[in-house]
């Protein structure tokens, strides 16, 4: 096999180092059109264009130079980039709790990649203990990596697969798992594992980070330590998601796997519970429980994993003036699921009938949920949910719309038979449906208002 | 002990620096008049002390892009800042935080440095590629400020030679410092992300004055193009220093250029002394390899000291730890700067490492008597089991700091016998520097992987390379050929009505030296008295001289005018006056020839000749009245001509029979 020596370089770029016989990493003295320039080839990006050559100075500085502007060039040196992150042998005593580290990608630990100029994940005990030496004081950390995936490819498969190495690790005693995962889709992977592995005698804490950890403020480091310590030392045995909480690097929150959603594209503190409070703040020296009511650590090792999964599921959001051919499409390509996100308490229009009734009646199983994200459906207010109903449509309470979607994924894996969908949807697992909203779980901020800011100049640092 | 070859400052002369090998070079921060900060869109140059939010980080060290931790990341690990940021909403939004993703950089500082990269001869690249520089400070909430290269290479002239310009680089500025104290830094944001033209030069310069020389041709070549802010903190320098032997010493962020030579002649000090201290050691047999230090906790042995700072520190719960540097005695006393000694190296890293900030923050053998009684010293000597050859320095503050503070302070005296150690230092008010953290090298940068390369089209640098200014050399050569002096030059160069100076002096044919004293003293003045002279168009600027040139005010007008345009603009009442108006209400249109002359025969009329008739008398008598009527609006040296022509004829009617 031979190495690639001019990497992510095409056309004319590629031709110019060939012409000169030099390759990535070569240190060159080059003669151009706008005067010399002197430094190491570094490999480009595949999505940039084919016209320059990107040269890192010694300064430090990288910079283009048009690959046509040079006339000549010559290779005065070598030197590779060897990009480690420094390993250090992960510590172990035997009074410290056992967590296990499952890598699914992500932005926990990363580096750069040339191909694309983007970071990729990187990843194993050594690594991680080189970086972050802080996880050595809570437990003894072994890592796996189940997977090398940007969480918006995420699928099935690396639910399922999850799933089933957590049943593994709980058999084999493990005291508290972690999972480092991209934030994107963290919410729909905490929703499924929260249907697929049920009553777990241990914390399954989901963690990821919003700034990549090659980023000296980066927020992976935090979230990790706090998300170990859950799983080491916290007593919520459910699954989780462990991730900032405040604007400043205070305090994560333990957000309950099925009513927490990514709330923000780019915040670190992008991740809140809906509907209802978080479980629990958390920081390298305190858990606080905010909550009275979750599963508690338990010393037996009696976990159920099921891990059904329907492919034939969507999620619609109702817009104003919405076809019907919409919803024919579906059910002629042969979807079982559909979850709406209705406006208001759960409504479509008018339209919208006669293809919504045409797909119950083929079997398709249709349920309701809010598109306001916070708030109960309620069918019965309107004359509107009344009809609504008469269709088939089933009202999902307060699930969230893409809980509510992956919730449907996994029933249908079970059965299709409509009572028995119905009362798995219905039946709560863990709070995806509560019986009561509580008047602190709707808050939302509005600033310049003096209360607001007084509380955000002395308090919400 | 001053080192060999080093007089008083003044006595200082090129040849004694040459002797000791000094070489300085230059890196000029200037700010960017533009719209908008560099990666975001808040608005740029508003600063306000006010804050109403603040916000936590901490920062980490992360690897470069080859692999390497930097050093400066390392040493700021250690210190476990709290990094607190005071917000405005006007001033900031979610991207200087780093909490929303870069937006494309601003077009318009691009243009500007674009500018200043052809004014500096440099080779420009054809592409950007953003870089983040790693800053663990916390100057920058992000711990990284985005940075990119424009061009290497270049050269600007100055006393008959060329003085290299390394690169050009157009980065986001910093956060203000607030305070810091001991773990806790805080600062204000509203400067962080404003567009920051850097210029590097080569270590071409070889006395202190020609580096401020220097830095004075760069600032006026970025003022030249008359896109650039002005005013106290705009431009910034680091110095960077050397002599023989030495090392690289930056000396960061000296705001007035004037402070530069002072702060060259203490640095260059203190290498040479450095190097003094290094033979010394090693000749009493004190290497890298030999060095033995220890510390221990003495806090039990100074508890009762009469010393106030020690005794607090004890009286407060804190602990104080005794470092024995074997071999070392009178090395901390030795003199590094003017009235600074070695010690200080030591006490400096303490404060900014190990954060015992509250000064004095050590005590040490060398000055035994400053601080501890005699008998105190003779018990730690035991204790420490110390002799005289060696140095006792006492640190104290909580143990986790005082700790550190013994590490540091062997850190620093290990670098001692290799010589000069390469850090960042920060200048002082006297003319002095501390540290300020240890020099980052290369290691510290990374591609940012939030923004793609950007191109520079030659059409672009086509366009700006149309309009490029003339250089300010030949402009000054060409000022200086009008009969300007330097100190008028100087301050035409600070005025931001520069660029106007030579077309008014060409189009309207007015007298240089007058333009020139109008344009930079007395708008200055009228600056000076709270008047708005940045709402002065160049359009109004140019139509006053026009106004002069064509006879339509006197030069006193000059002055009245633009008095009376400000003071309209500043009266936010009224509609701001145009120089019609203006002429109009100095009543420039009563001042005709017959106007003059009625008003000359009645003033004359008014003339009550005494005993000693004279011609002087009455001239004099004739043009008070006039001038007190006319200044302004009529030119003095045209009233007198009138005056003269008036009286001649009338002395000639007087005396006909």
């Amino acid at each position: 096999m031979t190495v690639e020596t001019r990497q992510g370089y095409r056309g004319v770029g590629r031709e110019t180092l060939i012409r000169f016989g030099v390759d990535v990493w070569s240190d060159v003295q080059m003669e151009t059109t706008s005067g010399p320039f002197r430094g190491l080839i570094l490999p480009r990006s595949e999505t940039a264009d084919e016209r320059h050559i990107v040269l890192k100075l010694a300064s430090g500085y990288n910079v283009g130079i048009e690959a046509s502007s040079i006339s000549q060039m010559t290779q005065v040196g070598r030197r590779e980039a060897n990009y480690k992150i420094s390993q250090r042998e992960f510590p172990t005593q035997k009074s410290k709790p056992n967590v296990m580290l499952f890598g699914t990608g992500g932005t926990i630990a990363s580096r750069l990649d040339y191909r694309t100029g983007a970071v990729v994940p990187a990843f194993s005990p050594g690594e991680l203990y080189g970086s972050v030496p802080e996880l050595a004081d809570f437990c003894n950390l072994s890592t796996e990596k189940i997977c090398g995936v940007f969480s918006e490819n995420m699928g099935p498969q690396q639910y399922k697969q999850i799933a089933r190495r957590i049943g593994e690790e709980i058999e084999a005693g493990i005291d508290g798992i972690v999972i480092g995962h991209g934030t994107d889709t963290m919410h729909h992977t905490a929703a499924i594992l929260s249907f697929m592995v049920q009553d777990s005698p241990v914390p399954i804490v989901m963690v990821g980070s919003q700034r990549s950890s090659d980023r000296p403020s980066s927020d992976a480091a935090i979230n990790l330590i706090n998300a170990v310590k859950a799983a080491a030392d916290g007593d919520i045995a459910e699954v989780t998601v462990c991730m900032f909480g405040p604007t400043s690097d205070e305090y994560c929150l333990l957000h309950r796997g099925t009513r927490v959603r990514k709330m923000h594209s780019s915040y670190r503190s992008t991740f809140r519970t809906i509907g209802d409070t978080p479980l629990a703040t958390i920081d390298q020296k305190h858990i606080v429980y905010l909550k009275e009511n979750f599963n508690r650590r338990r010393n037996d090792r009696c976990v159920r994993i099921k891990t059904s999964f329907e492919d034939k599921v969507t999620i619609l959001y109702y817009y104003p003036n919405m076809q019907p051919d919409v919803v024919d499409a579906l059910v002629d390509k042969g979807y079982r699921g559909i979850v709406i996100a209705g406006t208001g308490l759960g409504h479509i229009n008018k339209p919208l009938y006669p293809a919504i009734r045409r797909a119950t009646e083929k079997g398709v199983h249709i349920y309701m949920t809010v598109q306001t994200l916070w708030g109960y459906v309620q069918m019965y207010v309107y004359e509107t949910g009344r009809e609504i109903m008469e269709l088939g449509v089933v009202p999902g309470s307060n699930m969230l719309p893409e809980v509510a979607f992956m919730k449907l994924c996994w029933t249908l894996g079970q059965t299709d038979d409509r009572d028995e969908v119905r009362r798995i949807m219905l039946t709560p697992v863990m709070d995806e449906i509560t019986e009561r909203e509580p008047y602190n779980g709707y808050l939302i901020f509005q600033g310049e208002i003096p209360e607001v800011q007084e509380f955000l100049r002395t308090i919400k640092r | 002990m001053i080192p060999a070859g080093f007089k008083p400052f003044e006595e200082m002369l090129p040849e004694d620096y040459a002797s000791i090998g000094l070489k300085c070079g230059l890196e000029v921060h200037q700010q960017l008049l533009t719209r908008t900060k560099l990666f975001c869109r808040c608005p740029a140059g508003r600063f306000t002390n006010d804050c109403d939010c603040e916000i936590l980080r901490h920062m980490r060290p992360t690897l470069s892009e080859l692999g390497e931790y930097d050093g400066t990341a390392l040493m700021e690990k250690k210190t476990r800042k709290n990094i607190y940021y005071r917000l405005h909403h006007e001033t900031v939004c979610t991207y200087e935080f780093d909490d929303t993703p870069p937006f494309f950089l601003a077009d318009d500082a691009l243009d500007i440095a674009i500018e200043l990269a052809l004014l500096l001869r440099l080779n420009t690249v054809q592409e950007l590629h953003i870089a983040r520089k790693q800053y663990l400070d916390g100057s920058i909430p992000a711990g990284f400020q985005r940075t990119t290269i424009l061009g290497v290479d270049g050269w600007i002239p100055y006393k008959e030679r060329r003085i290299h310009i390394w690169q050009l680089e157009l980065e986001e500025d910093s956060c203000r410092e607030v305070s810091d104290v001991g773990h806790d830094r805080v600062y204000r944001t509203d400067r962080l992300g404003m567009p920051l033209a850097e210029v590097v030069t080569g270590p071409d310069m070889r006395t202190p004055q020609e580096t401020a020389e220097v830095g004075e041709v760069i600032r006026r070549l970025c003022r030249s193009t008359g896109k650039v802010r002005t005013g106290y903190g705009a431009a910034r320098q680091d110095v960077n220093v050397s002599v023989r032997g030495g090392t690289r010493i930056e000396i960061k962020g000296v705001p007035q250029l004037w402070r530069i030579p002072r702060l060259v002649y203490n640095e260059a000090m203190r290498q040479c002394s450095l190097l003094e201290i290094k033979s010394e050691l090693n000749s009493r047999g004190v290497t890298p390899n030999t060095f033995r230090h220890y510390s221990d906790d003495v806090t039990r042995i100074v508890a009762k000291t009469h010393y106030g700072p020690m005794r607090a520190a004890v009286a407060g719960g804190h602990v104080v730890r005794c470092i024995v540097l074997k071999e070392f005695a009178g090395v901390l006393n030795r003199l590094t700067q003017e009235h600074t000694t070695f010690g200080k190296e030591l006490s400096d890293r303490i404060r900014v490492i190990s954060c015992l900030t509250h000064l004095p923050n050590m005590v040490h053998s060398d000055t035994a008597s400053e601080s501890l009684y005699g008998k105190d010293w003779q018990k730690l000597h035991k204790r420490m089991k110390a002799d005289h050859g060696d140095a006792l320095i006492l640190v104290w503050g909580d143990q986790r700091d005082a700790k550190c503070a013994c590490d540091e302070v062997a850190i620093r005296a290990k670098e001692a016998l290799i010589g000069v150690p390469a850090d960042t230092r920060q200048g002082l008010k006297d003319g002095t520097n501390g540290f300020e953290r240890v020099l980052p090298g290369a290691q510290r940068m990374y591609p940012d992987t939030d923004l793609p390369p950007l191109l520079i089209d030659s059409a672009r640098v086509d366009r700006i390379r149309a309009t490029l200014p003339a250089y300010i050399w030949d402009w000054d050569k060409r000022c200086r050929s009008l009969g300007l002096n330097e100190e008028l030059l100087t301050c035409l160069h600070r005025s931001s009505f520069r660029h106007l100076y030579l077309s008014i002096v060409d189009e309207f044919d007015c007298d240089p030296t007058f333009v020139a004293v109008i344009l930079c003293q007395r708008l200055k003045s009228f600056k000076r008295c709270g008047l708005p002279i940045d709402g002065l168009t160049d359009q109004l600027v140019l139509d006053v001289f026009r106004a002069t040139a064509k006879g339509r005010c006197s030069r006193d007008g000059v002055e009245k005018i633009f008095r009376i345009i400000l003071e309209s603009i500043a009266d936010a009442q009224s509609e701001p006056v145009d120089v019609e108006s203006a002429l109009l209400s100095l009543g420039e249109d009563s001042a005709t020839d017959q106007a003059l002359d009625e008003q000359l025969a009645d003033a004359l009329r008014a003339f009550k000749p005494g005993r000693q008739e004279s011609g002087g008398r009455r001239h004099r008598f004739v043009m008070g009245r006039l001038m007190h009527k006319y200044r302004g609006r009529v030119d003095g040296t045209r009233l007198a001509q009138r005056a003269h022509l008036i009286l001649s004829q009338n002395v000639a009617n007087s005396s006909s029979p």
